[in-house]
């Protein structure tokens, strides 16, 4: 028997290789004592992002003129869509990894397997993005969801931490239950796990199979968990409070658009033809999502579970735009998740530095007066919470209109009035921190102890003010290129 | 040098911004040096725009000092900026208004004045903005902006409950313009199915062909978005909360600037882009706009704080603008318009007199008061010249922009006419009762003998006002005229669009007609 041997690309998976040799490379390089502190472990890790985001970008891996390249037996592909996606990630860990270095060393955590756990995450992020094979876009999810897992209870002694890692545990291996359901029902129905084959049979064989609807509906709560979507959602808070505060950043941002990534494209790419369900479905998990996320949302005064159910609320908007399926509802996601990351990985940089060793600082309370010691950083938390409440200019205006103009291009003009709704609720919570910041004299019992910032969490904030300007301002370069991004199908 | 070919608007919108940048650098202990450079800031902004006027052309409606430079070119979203004979007056009000603002807050506000200027500068630039604004995105994200730095004014430097009108302002505002934000993507996919191109120039969206149907809907939309700015009365609560809490600059600017952007949206947006549903929505309008007058005009009989009573009497005022301008002909216009720029002078002028004898006493309150007339002559006569001027009195600029707006009611509708004529007596009466109260009699507080007159700062900030207040009174003509050309334009397109209804859409118009009376 001769066994055919594909035709392998391996330089369409560069990036990958260099994020997961740096993540060994990180493991290993630990074991050697140092005179010079741990620092250089996320200094590491943070070059290995940068390379493999300079590789990324210049798409040195994906054809000319930007074609996707497809590889691995079709299972893999590049193309501009998961570089864009890509992007996101890698600049996702990169901010982590900048705010982490100083909260691993107060916390105790400095170790390798911390920034190797974030590296892994990574790498499977990425292959959640350029998977073209339910199977691949499974073994990502799976590498990145078991590294979350570990990492929400990476501080081992403190016992929220610990639970926040139990209930992500259970409830994701649950929720990855739906999805390997559902990726079975899709292989029984149409024998082949790969996206193209199976629009193609469904485009070809009779359409509207239970079993294939079964599927597509499995899929959808398995992404739904992911997503953080209502009513799927109820991990979210807890999980967010819990684990330490960078991850949290990080599991907001890049873990969010990767399971995005995904969702878009096997829904795009292989269920166009059940597109009349889904969309409904996904217009009152939108609806959904926004509301509650925004409503439980005001009455919070913990910072960190705030901008949890924050977070649920701006998925919410995500899923507006993805009802609009066109090559603009597309693109705006790309826009918005990477706005996104800039504004919610700053102001979680921002609740970092306020919280302090322990994290004992996270509530409302902690933050009066907060204008009058220390105005550079009270500017930059309101400029992140303008942005996430969507006040122009800033990217967050611009990913609002942008998936806004979405929905109301495909007629979904009720959905995005509910969604502008949604911002006005919005304005409620994140300007109750706003208001405590500069409209609230410090209670003279709480003590203050100076804030402490390293260069790295500077170069972080500056890197997400600049991101949140910029987008904000002069986004044309942006949006060509999330409009270049967009699927092709 | 031809001024014509500098971008004249970006400047005179954007200087404020130089005065923010250099306020910044200056240590915050030393304020009076930041007052210094946020007045002249102002002044000079104030002087740029002066040019304006001279250069501006009244014998066309056209848009004037045009810049359109590509900004977001895959949206077709242009910074483009220009103005009519309707958005001049509202820069010039702006500018000298600003200028009037931060003089005001020399001694009234002596904390945190760093952030203080830097926010009325930003508020500057916001609100000029939305005047001069062409492209829609660019008028919305001037309208979005402006609301930040109100609500640090109103909560940072305001009264006792200024948290909660802070909020009440930004969430009252936001909602209103969340909508118009649909209302205006809605319009962008409509246009571009029409034309084929993208784009969110405001001029090209005159004269769109839309259903009746559809124009219902937009119609009120943009209605609440600027209903709530005006305010137009049943939106109006979130008002005497922000004036009352808000720091004399703020009021001042509030009610001389802010609330015009909602009169200036329906002028600028409504009445050209929807003009059939304009029309239907006059009876509506009229009927909230006398509500308006007369409401609030009882309701500032019943105050007993000064500053809550000029509140109310702009709910009232602005009623009679609103009802001028959708009496649809050039008088009720013309007449609306400058009743825009005469509310913004002499309100801003009461709340600055009230300013004034709130610094020294602390109080707002009518009672606390009484026979000032013997204590500070020269407070009382600028008083009672602002007072005459808010009631319309002949000789004084409210009487113009009122009797205009009479004319205009009274050809559209004679019913209307004569009700609000009516409505317009209570306008004085609070006005003057109120006036009796602070000012005549015999002193009743003891606290009172000791009141300091108007000094030299104060007094160059109403003297400008004053000036402006007898000038139009007397010879309103160089005012009027640079609106002419745009009113008499508006007009046109109104009725121009009106008489163009296909069948179809004259029987869409009955129905939705129909519709509104028995919501009503």
């Amino acid at each position: 028997m001769e066994i055919l041997i594909p035709t392998i690309k391996l330089a369409t998976i560069y990036p990958e290789i260099i994020i997961t040799t740096f993540a060994i490379l990180v493991l290993l390089l630990q074991v050697f004592p140092t005179v010079i502190g741990k620092d250089y472990l996320g200094y590491t890790s943070l070059a290995g992002v940068i390379l493999a985001a300079i590789i990324t970008g210049q798409g040195g891996a994906s054809g000319e003129g930007g074609e996707a390249i497809y590889s691995f037996s079709n299972m893999w592909v590049v193309d501009n869509y998961s570089r864009f996606f890509k992007l996101i990630f890698l600049l996702g860990t990169g901010l982590t990894i900048l705010i982490s270095i100083k909260y691993t060393k107060d916390e105790g955590i400095n170790n390798g397997e911390y920034y190797s756990l974030l590296l892994f995450a990574t790498a499977g992020m990425m292959l959640m993005a350029g998977g073209t094979d339910l199977i691949v876009i499974f073994l990502g999810l799976e590498l990145m969801s078991i590294s979350l897992y570990v990492l929400a209870g990476y501080v081992r002694k403190r016992l929220i931490s610990n639970e926040s890692a139990l209930k992500y545990f259970l409830l994701g291996s649950f929720a990855t239950g739906f999805l390997l359901y559902g990726i079975a029902l899709l292989y029984g129905a149409t024998g082949t796990t790969s996206l193209k084959g199976i629009s193609g049979f469904i485009s070809e064989a009779s359409f509207g199979s239970p079993i294939l609807i079964m599927g597509m509906l499995l899929l959808l709560i398995g992404f739904g968990f992911k997503i953080a979507a209502v009513p799927f959602h109820m991990w979210t808070p807890d999980v967010y409070e819990g684990a330490p505060s960078p991850i949290t950043a990080f599991m907001s941002a890049g873990p969010k658009a990767a399971a995005f990534a995904a969702f878009l494209r096997v829904f795009i790419e292989a269920l166009p033809s059940l597109q009349g369900i889904w969309v409904d479905i996904i217009w009152v998990l939108a609806a959904l999502t926004m509301t509650i996320g925004n409503v439980i949302a005001l009455v919070q005064d913990n910072v960190k579970r705030m901008l949890a159910y924050s977070s649920i609320a701006h998925a919410g908007y995500v899923l507006v735009a993805f009802v609009s399926t066109d090559k603009l509802g597309v693109a705006s996601i790309l826009y918005y998740m990477l706005a996104y990351t800039f504004m919610n990985i700053g102001a979680f940089a921002i609740v970092i530095i306020i919280g302090g060793k322990g994290e004992e600082k996270i509530n409302l309370k902690d933050y009066t007066g907060l204008a009058y010691r220390y105005p550079l950083t009270a500017a930059a938390m309101c400029l992140f919470l303008l942005s996430l409440t969507g006040i122009p200019p800033t990217a967050g205006f611009m990913g609002k209109l942008y998936i806004f103009s979405a929905a109301i291009k495909s007629g979904y003009v009720g959905l995005a009035t509910i969604a502008v709704l949604n911002s006005v609720i919005s304005v409620y919570y994140y300007m109750k921190i706003i208001l405590a910041m500069y409209m609230k004299e410090p209670e003279s019992s709480v003590q203050h102890s100076p804030l402490v910032f390293t260069p790295a969490m500077i170069i972080a904030l500056g890197l997400a003010v600049y991101g949140v300007l910029r987008m904000g301002i002069f986004p044309s370069a942006y949006i060509s290129m999330a409009q270049q991004s967009y699927l092709s199908f | 040098m031809n001024y014509q070919n500098l971008p004249i608007l970006s400047i005179v919108t954007f200087f404020p911004l130089i005065g923010i940048f250099i306020i910044f650098f200056i240590r915050k202990d030393n304020y009076r040096l930041i007052q210094w450079i946020a007045f002249i800031t102002a002044l000079i902004d104030f002087i740029l725009s002066v040019p304006l006027y001279f250069s501006f052309d009244s014998s066309q409606w056209k848009m004037q000092f045009i810049e359109n430079i590509p900004w977001i070119e895959q949206f077709g979203i242009y910074y483009s900026m220009g103005i009519d004979g309707i958005s001049l007056p509202l820069v010039l009000l702006t500018t000298f208004l600003s200028v009037i603002a931060i003089l005001s807050t020399w001694t009234a506000v002596t904390e945190k004045v760093k952030g203080y200027m830097i926010s009325l500068l930003f508020l500057e630039t916001g609100m000029i903005g939305v005047y001069c604004a062409l492209d829609f995105i660019l008028f919305y994200i001037f309208w979005e902006v402006m609301l930040v730095p109100m609500y640090f004014i109103i909560g940072i430097w305001g009264g006792p409950r200024r948290l909660y009108a802070a909020i009440k302002f930004f969430l009252y505002t936001m909602f209103g313009s969340s909508l118009m934000l649909v209302a205006i993507l809605v319009l962008y996919f409509i246009n571009h199915s029409q034309t084929g191109v993208y784009s969110f120039s405001i001029p090209k969206f005159f004269g769109m062909n839309l259903s009746m149907n559809l124009q219902f809907w937009l119609f009120l939309a943009f209605f609440i978005a600027f209903g709530i700015k005006v305010p137009i009365f049943p939106f109006h609560t979130w008002l005497p909360d922000a004036h009352v809490e808000a720091p004399t600059a703020g009021s001042v600017i509030l009610a001389g600037v802010l609330l015009k952007m909602g009169t200036y949206g329906f002028l600028r947006i409504s009445l050209p882009m929807l003009p059939q549903a304009s029309m239907n929505f006059i009876p509506f309008i009229s009927v909230l706009g006398i509500i308006g007058v007369i409401y609030g005009a009882m309701v500032s009989l019943a105050q007993e704080d000064i500053k809550k009573l000029v509140a109310y009497s702009s709910v009232s005022h602005l009623g009679l603008c609103m009802l001028g301008m959708f009496a649809m002909n050039t008088a009720g216009i013309q007449g609306s318009i400058l009743q825009m720029v005469n509310h913004g002078l002499s309100t801003g002028a009461l709340f600055l007199m009230v300013g004034i004898i709130y610094e020294q006493r602390h109080t707002r309150l009518i009672s606390e008061y009484g026979g000032l007339w013997k204590v500070i002559p020269v407070f009382t006569i600028i008083f009672l010249l602002v007072v005459f001027s808010s009631m319309g009195v002949p000789g004084l600029n409210g009487f113009v922009s009122e009797i205009l707006i009479l004319i205009g009611v009274f050809k559209r509708n004679i019913w209307f006419g004569i009700i609000v004529t009516v409505g317009l007596i209570l306008d004085t009466v609070y006005l003057l009762w109120m006036f009796q109260r602070v000012v005549l009699g015999e002193i009743t507080k003891d606290e009172n003998r000791h009141l300091k007159d108007i000094n030299k700062r104060e007094l160059l900030c109403l003297l400008p006002i004053i000036l402006f207040i007898i000038w139009i009174g007397v010879y309103p003509r160089p005012f009027l005229n640079k609106m002419q050309a745009s009113v008499e334009h508006l007009i046109e397109q109104v009725k121009f669009n009106n008489n163009t209804i296909t069948e179809d859409g004259e029987q869409e118009a009955h129905f939705s007609y129909g519709n509104f009376n028995t919501n009503d």
